[in-house]
């Protein structure tokens, strides 16, 4: 299987990341070649196998139903690029 | 320099003992350390120096030193992988994207090290998101492998790097460079599809990526959550096993991390073999084969044979699709992961109009090019009508590669023996411009361990005719880690440390 320049256009849409024009010839080309080396995973029956779920057979861990953080707005909102009172800021998404 | 007073020259073991006996002070080895990071700048192997904390932390060791309540790792200083979160001192995973990050909490590992008085002596450069075989993708730039080609000029003039200087692995590079170049006693790494182990090999250091489960994921940047695991980068196998003890265990914060007891794995290296089935898989006899690594394995075998143990020939049928299948596997796992960089709560934000917009333009200008492509091949491969014929088959041929290695070890084979790596360093800028998948096949030895969640180690074995090291590598079953130190031991003790020469200072 092989992705055309549009295809490369609307992953690079859903993966949220801007793509100008020029790049798009250099990044098919090479997403291209990954998908031609996944390719020889089509020799291989897998008729009845189960997909991996967990490489270690346990089972899945439970806590308590308890709180056992919070009060930390501060400390949550120091890295972000835009707040304002323990608010995070983005562009108007809401006409 | 590197002469018998040298505190650096010491490894873990030894300099514990010497801070025991009151030989030197835990000020007095950090100070060392520092001393040597500053003239080994050119190597590019920490993104960022923490001498302050260094010192206080040592400061801290010395009185506990005095009062007689030193904890097991009192006084050792370590670097940090650049993917560990670290409270208050900035980690970025060496990435642009997170440029500026300063955690509020610890990752559970580091917090363990700290725990058993270990000292931080800054953090330490890496691929990008761990994405990458030889540092080259980092936003800090390569790291230079201490080592270098017999004969070649590397070296340095006026602080600048002249010659051919060689990659150090990835993507754990700075971690593996810091301790090969001992400008740190061990080192913090995390192994996704070879980034402990392929790097220690190259470096003459030894890597353990245990267990899947056996070190809480908690506060590591999360490349792909199914096959990451932290482990250590250290200059023997005893130091290894001193660090992983500290290092693993469970934590409530990470459900996959496995609750059972950790052993004093200290304790596994006896020099015993007797009694142990080592498995020669012979898919790993590559066509082309570099005839260097043929005879390294060869060597190999031939060094456990003599201490005792049984060496079967087996077979893992699955192994050629390993790669491949992680080459879904980890960007599908990694586009997920890597969607939280969005501009919003942390790291960069490119102004774009609307939300939309600032997404787009935010991760295009944070992310390089190789996680950029990663990031775009796991949402192809994710996305509607792709997802059965690519994701779920991957996930399908990983039953099937743990499958061979279940059915080995049900035949008795306790450990199995490889190579690490299909060759040795390779130059800055040689592998991977034209072809992505060519760098890709660093990790061909490497990556099955972690598709079948298996723990590996990889221990230097010799030097090829470049002068450059080679490791060969041991796979054991699951929580087996003790078995890997033994095998390992016995294999180091036949073989010798491999030290590079200091030529970077001045």
């Amino acid at each position: 299987m092989s992705v055309d320049s549009n295809t490369v256009k609307r992953v690079a849409r859903l993966s949220r990341i801007a793509l100008s024009d020029d790049e798009v010839p250099h990044l098919q080309s090479e997403l291209n070649a990954m998908l031609a080396f996944v390719e020889q995973l089509n020799e291989v029956d897998v008729t009845g196998i189960e997909p991996m779920i967990s490489v270690i057979p346990m089972a899945l861990k439970k806590r308590r139903d308890v709180v056992t953080a919070g009060g930390e707005a501060d400390k949550i909102t120091a890295n972000a690029p835009a707040s304002e009172d323990h608010f995070f800021l983005v562009p108007k998404v809401v006409e | 320099m590197s002469g018998a007073n040298d505190l650096t020259a010491l490894t873990i073991a030894e300099a514990r003992d010497g801070l025991a006996a009151k030989s030197f002070t835990a000020h007095e080895l950090t100070s060392a350390y520092l001393a040597a990071i500053e003239k080994a700048r050119v190597l590019n192997a920490y993104v960022i120096e923490t001498p302050e904390k260094a010192l206080a932390m040592a400061a801290e060791s010395d009185r506990r030193l005095a009062s007689g309540n030193a904890r097991p790792l009192e006084g050792i200083p370590l670097g940090i992988k650049d993917l560990f979160c670290t409270e208050g001192v900035r980690s970025t995973a060496c990435s642009n994207i997170l440029g500026g990050f300063i955690p509020p909490y610890e990752s559970t590992v580091t917090s363990q090290l700290w725990r058993d008085g270990a000292v931080m002596l800054g953090k330490l450069n890496c691929d990008e998101f761990a994405m990458g075989s030889s540092n080259e993708t980092s936003a800090f730039g390569p790291v230079v492998n201490p080592w270098r080609r017999a004969g070649s000029n590397v070296g340095t003039n006026a602080g600048a790097l002249e010659g051919t200087a060689l990659v150090p692995g990835g993507s754990s590079g700075g971690s593996a460079a810091a301790v090969a170049a001992r400008l740190c006693a061990g080192a913090t790494a995390t192994d996704t599809g070879g980034s402990i182990r392929q790097p220690a090999a190259f470096t003459g250091t030894v890597g353990i990526k245990p267990t899947y489960g056996r070190c809480s994921r908690w506060g590591i940047v999360a490349f792909a959550s199914s096959l990451d695991q932290a482990g250590p980068i250290a200059r023997d196998v005893r130091d290894a096993a001193i660090m992983l003890r500290s290092m693993a265990g469970n934590d409530e914060r990470d459900s996959t991390a496995v609750d059972a007891p950790v052993p004093d794995y200290e304790k596994a290296l006896t020099g015993e073999v007797r009694g142990l089935t080592i498995g020669i898989p012979k898919e790993y006899r590559l066509d082309g084969m570099a005839p260097e690594i043929e005879a390294l394995w060869q060597q190999g075998i031939a060094w456990l044979k003599d201490a005792g143990a049984r060496i079967v020939d087996i077979s893992l049928p699955h192994t050629k699709y390993a790669l491949p299948a992680y080459y879904i596997v980890a960007p599908a796992e990694a586009s997920s992961n890597l969607a939280r960089y969005d501009g919003v709560r942390y790291g960069l934000r490119e102004q774009g109009g609307d939300i939309t917009g600032m997404y787009e333009k935010t991760r295009a200008s944070g992310f390089g090019k190789e996680v950029r492509r990663r990031i775009m091949i796991g949402t192809y491969v994710l996305s509607a009508g792709y997802y059965d014929a690519y994701y779920v088959k991957a996930q399908k041929i990983r039953t099937l590669i743990k499958r061979d290695f279940d059915l080995a070890f049900a035949a008795g084979v306790d450990a199995v023996l490889t190579p690490a790596t299909p060759s040795s360093a390779f130059g800055i800028g040689e592998k991977g411009s034209a072809d992505p998948v060519e760098m890709y096949l660093n990790d061909i030895f490497t990556v099955t361990v972690n598709m079948a969640g298996l723990p590996g180690i990889a221990v230097p074995a010799g030097l090829d005719a470049k002068g450059l090291p080679l490791a060969l590598q041991l796979v054991g079953q699951p929580f087996a880690e003790e078995t890997l130190f033994r095998c390992g031991h016995v294999i180091e003790r036949a073989a010798g440390r491999f030290t590079a020469p200091a030529w970077w200072t001045p």
